[in-house]
């Protein structure tokens, strides 16, 4: 069964982004982009989340942050970059301390355009991304079997 | 014989009942809040969504644990259903959180362990004012069984308004609401991360999830109680206190842990104990 796409939990993360984008990630919540209508909850919690939203170009300061965010959450996930800064940098992009792009540090999914994005196209984005993330799911369920398999038999081993 | 089947249907259709709760809950909160809301049955959703999620484990206590809070929400609510004796009842619920609690414990995070100290607060909180409760039906109806008490005619709520509007503030507590939602952050999603179930995902949270199903029914039949002369007026009484919940849920911010402590005791010890002294020394007994 795939319940996975109709409930997906996103965790959103600042990183060094001009706030731009966030707000309007943000205005997806209100009554009227409601996003919970698809069963999305803006979750604070890697361990709990699906879907990572990441805005901004990454800076020194903030790429291990990322890479542990991202490492904490739970296959399957995908990880959509909102906002031109996440996609390459943006304006930022030659500044000293931004590494100029969320791809640079994490694989990436869906890219959003827009300066800022639009909440539609932000939906947009997540929708595409719930179709991989679906993906990901089938992909995934041969593969935790295995894993697991794997596991119990290196137990049973030692 | 009517106990067994009290308490096997209690097994079975309190998680699909509970979660129509939380389905109608979510939707009647969107539109308190001007929004439209998920699907019915996106509680479900959620739960079945986690259970396809990869397992990752802290340490693999927390999963008994977690195993033994919802064993034990699930013995308490069935010995409820049951008819069996109110207080053997109260002690199980109580182990069931104190496992919840260990749960929390047993994982090294500070954000996992600020919710355990919340949750030990809450359960301090209600825990006198439920007790209170039990010794209040107990003085009208004559015993600690809920099937004598669903069988007395007495019309409870009018000898124990006060004990049963102390329940409400501690239902409050109970169904994870505001003001007192501070040890899981349950509707404001992000509170100290995820309050005492940070560490817990996939299938942990899962568990968790059904056991907080099976308890809000088993709540539910607790309010049910102070009503069961007329079960038509009982069953109004319950929807009318959720509904009431969920509206006290939207129309207030959460407080901090001395505040769920004050109210908690306060209540238990000027609704709570004020009422059964009446009962008991005005009134004389039922």
């Amino acid at each position: 069964m795939a319940f996975l796409k109709r409930s997906p939990w996103l965790l959103h993360y600042d990183a060094s982004s001009c706030n731009g984008c966030d707000i309007e990630v943000l205005a997806c919540l209100t009554p009227l982009y409601d996003v919970e209508r698809f069963g999305i909850i803006n979750t604070g919690n890697p361990k709990h989340a699906d879907i990572l939203v990441i805005t901004g170009g990454i800076n020194e300061l903030n790429r291990d942050v990322v890479e542990n965010i991202y490492e904490q959450m739970p296959e399957p996930k995908v990880v959509v970059a909102v906002g031109v800064c996440a996609a390459s940098g943006g304006v930022f992009r030659e500044c000293y301390n931004i590494v100029g792009g969320v791809d640079k540090v994490i694989p990436v999914d869906v890219y959003v355009p827009g300066c800022a994005a639009r909440p539609e196209s932000i939906i947009d984005g997540i929708v595409t991304a719930l179709g991989i993330l679906e993906e990901k799911r089938s992909r995934m369920a041969n593969l935790t079997a295995e894993k697991e398999v794997a596991r119990r038999e290196a137990e049973a081993g030692s | 014989m009517n106990g067994i089947l009290g308490a096997l249907l209690f097994i079975i259709l309190a998680p699909f009942l509970g979660g129509l709760i939380a389905g109608a809950d979510r939707i009647l909160t969107a539109r308190m809040q001007g929004r439209v809301g998920p699907p019915l049955l996106q509680p479900f959703y959620d739960v079945g969504k986690l259970f396809e999620k990869e397992n990752v484990v802290v340490t693999t206590a927390q999963n008994f644990y977690i195993l033994a809070y919802l064993a034990f929400i699930i013995v308490s609510g069935a010995l409820f259903f049951a008819g069996g004796d109110l207080l053997l009842i109260i002690f199980a619920f109580t182990l069931a959180h104190v496992f919840l609690v260990l749960g929390a414990y047993a994982v090294h995070s500070p954000y996992s362990h600020i919710g355990a100290e919340r949750e030990l607060i809450q359960i301090m909180a209600y825990e006198p004012m439920i007790i209170l409760s039990a010794v209040g039906l107990y003085l009208v109806s004559g015993s600690f069984y809920v099937g004598d008490i669903i069988a007395s005619t007495v019309p409870a709520i009018l000898y124990l308004p006060g004990v049963f509007l102390g329940f409400l503030t501690i239902l409050t507590i109970k169904l994870r609401k505001s003001p007192f939602d501070i040890s899981t952050s349950h509707h404001a999603h992000q509170e100290i991360v995820k309050g005492i179930t940070t560490e817990f995902s996939g299938a942990t949270l899962g568990q968790v999830e059904i056991a907080h199903w099976y308890e809000n029914v088993f709540l539910l039949g607790f309010v049910y109680l102070f009503f069961a002369f007329n079960p038509i007026l009982g069953v109004v009484a319950v929807i009318v206190t959720y509904v009431a919940e969920i509206f006290i849920d939207n129309t207030t911010a959460r407080l901090r842990w001395q505040a769920a402590l004050q109210s908690g005791w306060g209540v238990a010890a000027i609704l709570g104990l004020f009422n059964l002294a009446v009962v008991v020394y005005i009134i004389g007994g039922v």
